[in-house]
């Protein structure tokens, strides 16, 4: 056996049982889609790939019987024709009418994609590095805003905890849908363009900038689905999941409602004093899930600046307050005032204070952020 | 050949030549190095993806890698190593004695290692290197940039000068400089390719330098060209990007379709079928590429008729192409078939080039790219058509041309083994990113959910082979050319048609001198 032959061999093992030992264990295909346009796609993407297989199978079965016979070794002469117009033409003319096949689906899958009229809800997702916010748009003005945000912990991301089932994939708050329902989405974001995708959903549209990009889907099934930013959008572009919940009208409705009480909750919230204890406690949840990504664990800093020993925490309360509300411009460190709820930012700004050795003391009252942002 | 014609002595003969070899020699040498220093990048990227978890680097740094990575490899290694087989071989294959411009030749050349200089030093900046992608999107590599996007802008501005002045350097000399008697339809298929692939750069890089002006007018002058802010259009910033960058895929590959023309013929020992429509097939690809730009931009949100029309055109380009593999297979079907390195390396090229057209064609049907864009998926497409095309190609036209060069033979058996580990490697490391990107992992992040944590593994595994069998090919290089058997005959390959193949081995300082006769017969092959 020479080299060829084992070379050879260890070509088709591989080909042979990788898809098999693939298959045991992971999916290899795209999502079949829960949606009717998901669907679509899937039949549309399955029908180019056997459309490809097919001609491959043709093509790699005429160049391996030249390769296995028509060699050189066999003493074999070689013919010298080299040109026919008949066939040139035959295969211009065969390819070409196979692509107008394929595009005559392929349009009125795409007329459906972009068919986003008559949608009863109307949810606009905005791209924030590296969170999503959504907002229900309600006609009395009355909507339901909330962000996003990855509720995979450092330590598992830096492998000191071990991973859970959704790694990556989970979030603190999901958007939730009515089944049944057309949902139209409108696009956009905040600062750098991310782009939204859930894969079962069938849904991908980039948020931009200045733009908005709609989409819609009509989930059939109650579920849970993921999915990821899918634009690169600056360091954490990886840690941006989205999970959407379908669920059934009835139960969209009572959610919706209780998001708006928790709204009104949360304005009466910020009139009262909280103790010291209660705003380091929930300061320390709120920075683990806004800040620890980019300021450390430990506030030991990391793409933004350290938090411990840090001028602006040890120094005057406005000027943290101004950070924390309004952000740094030009720099990823984002104006949180619009993300968190007065008693959050109060909370978290009490929480870096007080936390990595920072101890001043100081106590911030949601009183306070409010005074601060009306100046 | 007296003293007086030979190469300069020392430094200076690499610094001052204006010798077509001399500088497709340094231009085969340093794209190499590029080649393994954006291949260092990709084994970073591929060790930090071993496993789910951040372990080797952190995220910022990780897409410092993939930029790197994607710049160095496309602009660094790929584009001038087809340009260095362009100055070796087109004189020898038209029958003139050097190139039209020698002079800008030299200077084309010698400005490529200060940018790449430059951009390498990006990493030892205060803010890191660019980290936006190859591709560069605003805003994000304008108003959310490091400080180093500026060194990042120059760099392409001078490597993209360096583009302008070779394409104008080989269209000059392929329009001017033929033998006596070889018409434009009796030039090898290679001289074609990258007559057409000059234009398209000519056509194509002052746009590049155009959408990196802009990002610096942004950046430091104040304008507002892709900021929405100031009234600007980040999409905008897309479409002059991919006007760019769609034909700059063709310019990388049509050099590779010549390659492979030669190639495959001279080990058919066959003439090469269809000679005539691969030329317009060529030419027909490079036409089409100025109208698909915006097919790498399905979900920006453009306009229904405008996705439809993108579509249509980019399904076109599936004609010219197949019409391409259908004649190579048709130069091979009733040939003599041997299969030395350069011939495994094409065939190699010609299985995993038309697997990648293949990903390509889904690519191309919108509503289908909705779940593809932006996955894995894209990225082992093009890592099919991008390595498995133009680098297997350049590595069979090293190993088919070496001899001519050094006047000495390589290891055959040391070539094969080069070329079932790339292989092998090659399709271990990207055929499992097809399953990660349909399963719906997108490109670009460091890290990952657990269920694409098996293929990934895999993935690296390949990539780690694949990238250790390139030490294999400069091991062999550096044995052929000091060791290697030295090789009698002009003429290395029985079944070799060309101009090239009627001068010694190795080929002399100056060739053709006096230009040859072109015979009707020996001519395009």
């Amino acid at each position: 056996m020479n080299f060829k032959t084992v070379a050879k061999a260890c070509v088709v093992s591989l080909l042979v049982s990788g898809p098999t030992w693939a298959l045991a264990q992971n999916q290899i295909n795209m999502a079949k889609g829960v949606t009717e346009v998901g669907a679509q796609i899937y039949g549309l993407h399955m029908l180019i790939f056997w459309i490809c297989a097919v001609i491959g199978v043709a093509v790699f079965a005429v160049m391996f019987y030249s390769i296995i016979y028509h060699r050189k070794s066999r003493g074999v002469t070689p013919a010298q024709f080299h040109d026919s117009t008949q066939v040139e033409i035959i295969w211009t003319i065969i390819p070409f009418l196979i692509l107008i096949g394929m595009a005559v689906p392929a349009t009125s899958t795409l007329l459906e994609v972009y068919n986003t009229d008559d949608a009863e809800i109307d949810i606009l997702i905005t791209g924030y590095q590296w969170k999503w916010k959504y907002e229900y748009l309600d006609e009395q003005g009355d909507n339901v805003v909330f962000f996003s945000n990855l509720a995979t912990s450092q330590e598992e991301i830096y492998n000191t905890d071990a991973k859970g089932a959704n790694y990556l994939l989970s979030v603190d708050e999901p958007m939730v849908i009515p089944v049944d329902t057309k949902v139209r989405f409108l696009v956009t974001a905040n600062d750098v363009i991310h782009s939204w995708w859930v894969p079962e959903l069938a849904v991908k549209r980039d948020a931009i900038p200045g733009f908005i990009n709609e989409a819609w889907t009509k989930v059939p099934t109650e579920g849970v689905y993921r999915g990821q930013c899918t634009e690169l959008c600056g360091a954490y572009h990886g840690f941006m999941p989205i999970e959407v919940h379908a669920v059934s009208r009835e139960e969209y409705d009572a959610w919706l409602a209780a998001k708006r009480s928790e709204k009104v909750a949360q304005t009466a919230a910020a009139q009262q004093a909280l103790g010291f204890e209660e705003l380091m406690a929930s300061g320390e949840a709120v920075y683990r899930a806004q800040c620890s990504a980019c300021h450390g664990a430990q506030g030991e800093g990391g793409v933004g600046n350290a938090i411990a020993g840090s001028a602006i925490a040890l120094g005057e309360v406005a000027k943290h307050l101004e950070v924390g509300i309004k952000g740094v411009a030009g720099t990823a460190m984002q104006a949180f005032g619009g993300q968190l709820s007065d008693v959050d930012m109060a909370a978290v700004i009490t929480y870096q204070r007080n936390a990595f050795g920072n101890n001043t003391g100081d106590i911030v009252q949601p009183a306070d952020v409010v005074n601060h942002k009306q100046g | 050949m007296g003293a007086h014609h030979g190469p300069a002595k020392g430094m200076s003969r690499w610094l001052l030549t204006t010798n077509h070899k001399d500088i497709g020699t340094m231009y085969l040498w340093f794209s190499f190095a590029m080649f393994i220093l954006g291949g260092a990048f990709a084994m970073v990227i591929r060790a930090e993806l071993f496993q789910p978890g951040m372990q080797l680097v952190e995220p910022g740094f990780f897409n410092q890698m993939t930029t790197l990575h994607g710049l160095v490899m496309v602009f660094g290694a790929i584009m001038p190593s087809f340009v260095g087989l362009a100055n070796w071989m087109i004189p020898m294959m038209i029958g003139a004695p050097d190139m039209a411009l020698p002079r800008m030749n030299n200077w084309s050349f010698w400005i490529l290692p200060p940018s790449f200089l430059m951009l390498a030093s990006t990493l030892f900046m205060e803010g890191g290197a660019p980290a936006f992608g190859w591709t560069f999107y605003a805003p994000l590599s304008t108003t959310y940039a490091p400080p180093s996007v500026t060194f990042f802008i120059f760099a392409i501005h001078i490597l993209g000068v360096s583009s302008i002045m070779g394409s104008i350097n080989i269209i000059a000399t392929v329009m001017n400089m033929r033998a006596p008697g070889m018409s434009y339809m009796k030039m090898p298929l290679f001289v074609w390719t990258w007559l057409i692939t000059a234009f398209l750069l000519v056509a194509v890089m002052p746009v590049l330098a155009g959408a990196v002006t802009m990002m610096l007018m942004d950046i430091h002058f104040g304008t507002s060209f892709f900021s929405a802010a100031g009234g600007g259009d980040p999409v905008l910033f897309q479409h002059v990007f991919w006007f760019f960058g769609h034909p700059e895929v063709y310019i990388i590959i049509l050099p590779a379709f010549g390659v492979v023309s030669q190639i495959i013929p001279a080990f058919s020992r066959k003439p090469l079928f269809g000679y005539a429509s691969m030329v317009y097939a060529t030419a027909s690809i490079a036409l089409l590429s100025f109208i698909v730009w915006a097919h790498h931009m399905y979900t920006v949100g453009m306009p229904v008729a405008g996705e439809l029309f993108f579509m249509y055109a980019t399904m076109l380009i599936a004609v010219p192409t197949g019409v391409k593999v259908f004649n190579w297979i048709t130069t091979m079907w009733r040939g003599a078939l041997s299969f030395e390195t350069p011939m495994l390396f094409c065939l190699g090229f010609l299985v995993l080039f038309t697997l990648g057209g293949f990903t390509g064609l889904m690519l191309s049907i919108a509503p289908a790219d909705f779940q593809y864009h932006d996955t894995y998926f894209v990225v082992a497409h093009f890592h099919y058509v991008m390595v498995a095309g133009a680098v297997f190609s350049m590595t069979a036209a090293v190993y088919y041309w070496i001899p001519k060069w050094t006047g000495r033979m390589y290891s055959e058996s040391m070539g094969r083994i080069h070329f079932w580990v790339s292989f092998i490697g090659f399709n271990i490391a990207f055929f499992p990113q097809h399953f990660v990107g349909l399963a719906g992992m997108p490109r670009r992040i460091p890290d990952y959910s657990l269920q694409f944590a098996d293929f990934n593994m895999m993935s690296s595994i390949g990539a780690f082979i694949y990238g250790a069998s390139q030490l294999l090919f400069l091991y062999n290089v550096i044995v052929t050319i000091v060791a290697g058997e030295k090789v009698g005959e002009d003429k290395i390959w029985d079944g070799a048609e060309g101009l090239e193949w009627t001068v010694p081995c190795p080929a002399p300082y100056h060739t053709f001198e006096v230009p040859p006769k072109i015979d009707a017969v020996s001519a395009h092959a």
